[in-house]
């Protein structure tokens, strides 16, 4: 017993019971706190407007409520160990390794060709980002620079990647708050930029289509009606989300001032991506260290101000316009010439030249048995995928497989700012939380 | 009580349990296929044509699942809950009139369950026992997400049922000024509102000849209250907290096969109900018109019937597109929009309609 609380000749549970007195009855032990204020409180002399639970509640007033891995709108397979009074969220513990699969150390088994298919598995929603960031290290490890061709495809793909990165999460910030018709309203469009990726590489993910060293193949014929007809019909459609949540207040209740998150909080943590954006913080890898000729083109970074759900929100319709700006300034300014680079330890020869050059041949079996050799060193390049900063941190001992792959991956950090986020946060806000921080699981794990 | 009076009660239950099932079955099939639509999608196609018998499908399916009962639930409430959340759902219909009596041999026929005269009491009842079946099945699942949901609905049944119960006394307050004194009956409330306006304002009847008696046109506001709180009653989206299946999954989290059909028929039962009381109570019930004497007869005793199934699932579509519409409000929300907005919406309203009616009535006090 504490100095501040003094009994009042009363009994205490646990301790040995007393003959009660018919005067007993009813006696408590009450805490005695010297301010006063509180004891007021206690005795209902005041009464506290908007009062708010304080942490010195009773330890059973509180639940631990498990949610997920198996829970609908935990994004995969997401755990948070909730602590709650009532609907009202205390503490948030959220436990992540449910997806992993050691990508990192299976990346140190593929040499430097084979790591491509390895990396864009990780991050399944934005894998020319991964193939991108792990492509840009494996060649400022080697030392060649990619055609300007191969360059412009990289920053088209991976924007309308970002596109389509972003529309999921909306469709599924829109469905955890209970907007399903957004949910499928956004995969509609995401399909669009789906059916290109897939004429464009054959696959809807995980391309590995950006290869150390360029491209796999030069963009298919057509592939400008297709871009714009996105570019064009994308404007229209986010209108109508903004019909559908923009305009409707109950959309706007439900996520302004809800999962805020301040600059020092964001920047303490390491959030990268929409979420710092959202609180202000001018930061995007694309302007700060820009990559495979960004900078030719002209972008804005939209940024939030309060740094909830909304902001998040409204960033990544921004961001999605901002990306099919430049979508479109690559499309018209794309450069003509060869989309990997003329390298011929790193590129394998031309299909035809197997045929007629014994040498060719040799290339291309020493290339894709053995691999090619990196020069040893480490490098750490990062780009901005749709969740942030996504580095590659890669180290080679001079022989063709990597040493040591690291990827550094911003859904794994941007979900340790979610315990802040959700504090005090009712029930419901939760899952508005968790889809604003749009964590994939297969990047948080790897 | 004679044989033939007897046998009338009977085919009459039988009829409105029936027009009730058989309209669940499609309500449950129109909101899947009126969603999908709005939602570019497909919806179920494969039972029946146009997978209109969707519904049987999975209620078969329902059928014959096991029902597990997990280890640590409450075991005797456990298996009342969905029958508490069934029976007032099918008590509440037989109160609603969904067709014009007629008279067969003398007998005269009340296509309705019962013709209550506190038929509105008896719904507010029924609505309110339905509530426990909510809480109960939350508790004594012994789980916690379904607890929360039964915290929830506990919370949400009383806010919105005040508001519901205060719009239906400013009906049944203009009721009374429209015939023979106050009446309770839905039955009695839904005759009132035969015919049209006429010239109830002698300057507008060239208008007002053409537009239906109905309630909606002067008690608009407590219209527009009634159905939100409805749209919260049956727990439907955007007040559906109780079963938010991103939040808490919901209520019969624990529930599976035949108990889980009960939860789901319940609620969809509730909805065709409600709409059938909303449409009694404001849109004039089964009154149209029956074009007599220019068609057959059977044709012109149907027509109430196929007027009231018409408005009843008029409002069933705004339920379906409201839900493809909106988000969920947070549960301090749907606190605020019923304390604050609805309760005194609604009681202004009531004192505003109990003004206009006794100056229609006793005139100004002041000309006394």
């Amino acid at each position: 017993m504490s100095d501040d609380t003094k009994t009042l000749d009363v009994w205490v549970a646990g301790t040995e019971e007393p003959e009660l007195t018919p005067t007993d009855e009813g006696a408590q032990e009450i805490a005695i706190d010297e301010s006063g204020r509180r004891l007021d409180e206690q005795f209902g002399r005041v009464v506290e407007d908007d009062y708010v639970f304080d942490d010195e509640a009773e330890e059973d007033e509180r639940m631990i409520l498990n949610m997920g891995p198996q829970h609908p709108s935990t994004h995969g397979v997401l755990r948070l160990q909730i602590e709650l009074e009532g609907e009202i969220i205390r503490r948030t513990k959220p436990i992540i390794g449910y997806l992993h699969t050691g990508m990192e150390k299976t990346g140190e088994q593929l040499n430097f060709s084979q790591g491509g298919t390895n990396v864009t598995r990780m991050d399944y929603l934005a894998p020319f980002h991964n193939e991108l960031a792990y492509s840009l290290a494996v060649e400022r490890l080697l030392g060649i620079d990619v055609p300007p061709r191969a360059a412009a495809i990289r920053v088209l793909l991976s924007e309308l990647n970002r596109c389509s990165s972003h529309l999921v999460a909306l469709a599924t910030n829109g469905m955890d708050i209970g907007a399903i018709s957004m949910m499928m309203y956004g995969f509609r469009e995401r399909e669009q930029i789906l059916a290109f990726f897939e004429k464009t590489t054959g696959l809807r993910m995980n391309h590995n289509f950006i290869r150390p060293g360029g491209v796999a193949a030069d963009l298919p014929p057509g592939w400008k009606d297709d871009v714009a007809a996105i570019i064009e019909e994308f404007p229209r459609r986010l209108d109508q989300y903004d019909d559908l949540l923009e305009n409707n207040p109950i959309w706007v209740a439900r996520t302004k001032g809800v999962g805020v998150l301040s600059a020092e909080e964001a920047t303490g943590y390491g959030i990268t991506g929409p979420t710092l954006r959202s609180t202000g913080v001018d930061w995007d890898i694309r302007k700060a260290f820009p990559y495979s000729g960004i900078e030719q083109y002209e972008f804005e970074v939209p940024l939030g101000e309060h740094g909830d759900v909304y902001d998040r929100y409204r960033i990544r319709v921004e961001e999605i316009k901002q990306s099919l700006s430049i979508v479109e300034q690559v499309m018209d300014t794309i450069p003509k010439g060869d989309f990997r680079v003329d390298d011929r330890k790193v590129t394998p020869p031309p299909r035809a030249r197997i045929d007629e050059s014994m040498e060719a041949l040799i290339h291309h079996f020493k290339l894709f048995t053995e691999g090619y050799k990196v020069p040893a060193g480490e490098t750490y390049v990062a780009v901005e995928s749709p969740r942030g900063e996504l580095g590659c941190y890669l180290v080679s001992d001079g022989g063709a497989n990597p040493y040591r792959m690291h990827t550094r991956a911003p859904s794994f950090a941007n979900l340790q700012a979610l315990p802040i986020a959700m504090a005090d946060s009712l029930m419901a806000d939760t899952v508005a939380t968790i889809a604003s921080l749009d964590p994939v699981m297969g990047d948080v794990d790897r | 009580m004679t044989w033939p009076e007897f046998w009338i009660v009977v085919l009459r239950v039988i009829l409105t349990f029936g027009l009730l099932l058989v309209a669940t079955l499609i309500n449950v099939w129109a909101e899947r296929k009126i969603l999908a639509d709005m939602q570019n999608r497909i919806g179920p196609k494969r039972a029946g044509p146009w997978g209109i018998l969707q519904t049987v499908a999975d209620g078969l399916k329902l059928f014959f699942k096991e029902a597990v009962t997990p280890r640590k639930v409450e075991l005797g409430m456990y298996l009342l809950a969905p029958f508490l959340a069934v029976v007032p759902a099918f008590l509440i219909f037989m109160m609603v009139p969904w067709g014009k009596p007629f008279t067969i041999a003398g007998n005269e026929v009340t296509l309705q369950g019962a013709d209550l005269n506190i038929g509105l009491l008896f719904i507010l009842a029924m609505s309110s026992l339905a509530v426990y079946s909510v809480v109960l099945a939350g508790w004594a699942s012994g789980s916690k997400y379904p607890l929360l949901g039964g915290v929830r609905a506990t919370a949400q049944a009383i806010s919105y049922e005040a508001a519901m119960g205060l719009a239906m006394v400013a009906v049944v307050m203009f009721t009374a000024t429209q015939g023979d004194g106050g009446t309770l009956s839905l039955a009695e409330i839904v005759e009132r509102q035969a015919g049209t306006w006429g010239d109830i304002i002698p300057a507008l009847e060239p208008v007002l000849q053409f537009i239906p008696r109905w309630n909606v046109f002067p008690q608009i506001v407590a219209f527009i209250i009634f159905f939100i709180a409805i749209v919260a009653e049956t727990n439907r989206a955007p007040f559906d907290l109780v079963e938010a299946e991103q939040e808490i999954v919901g209520f019969h989290t624990e529930y599976s096969g035949m108990r889980f059909a009960m939860f789901f028929l319940a609620e969809y039962v509730n909805i065709f109900s409600m709409c059938a009381i909303a449409a009694s109570l404001f849109l004039g019930g089964w009154n149209g018109p029956t074009f007599e004497g220019a068609v057959p007869a059977i044709v012109s005793g149907i027509l109430p019937t196929v007027w009231f199934l018409a408005k009843t699932y008029f409002l069933i579509f705004l339920f379906f597109w409201i839900r493809a519409t909106l988000p969920r409000l947070r549960y301090d929300q749907l606190m605020q929009l019923g304390w604050k907005r609805l309760i005194p919406g609604a009681l202004a309203w009531l004192v505003l309609s109990a003004f206009v009616i006794s100056f229609r009535q006793f005139g100004a006090p002041w000309s006394q």
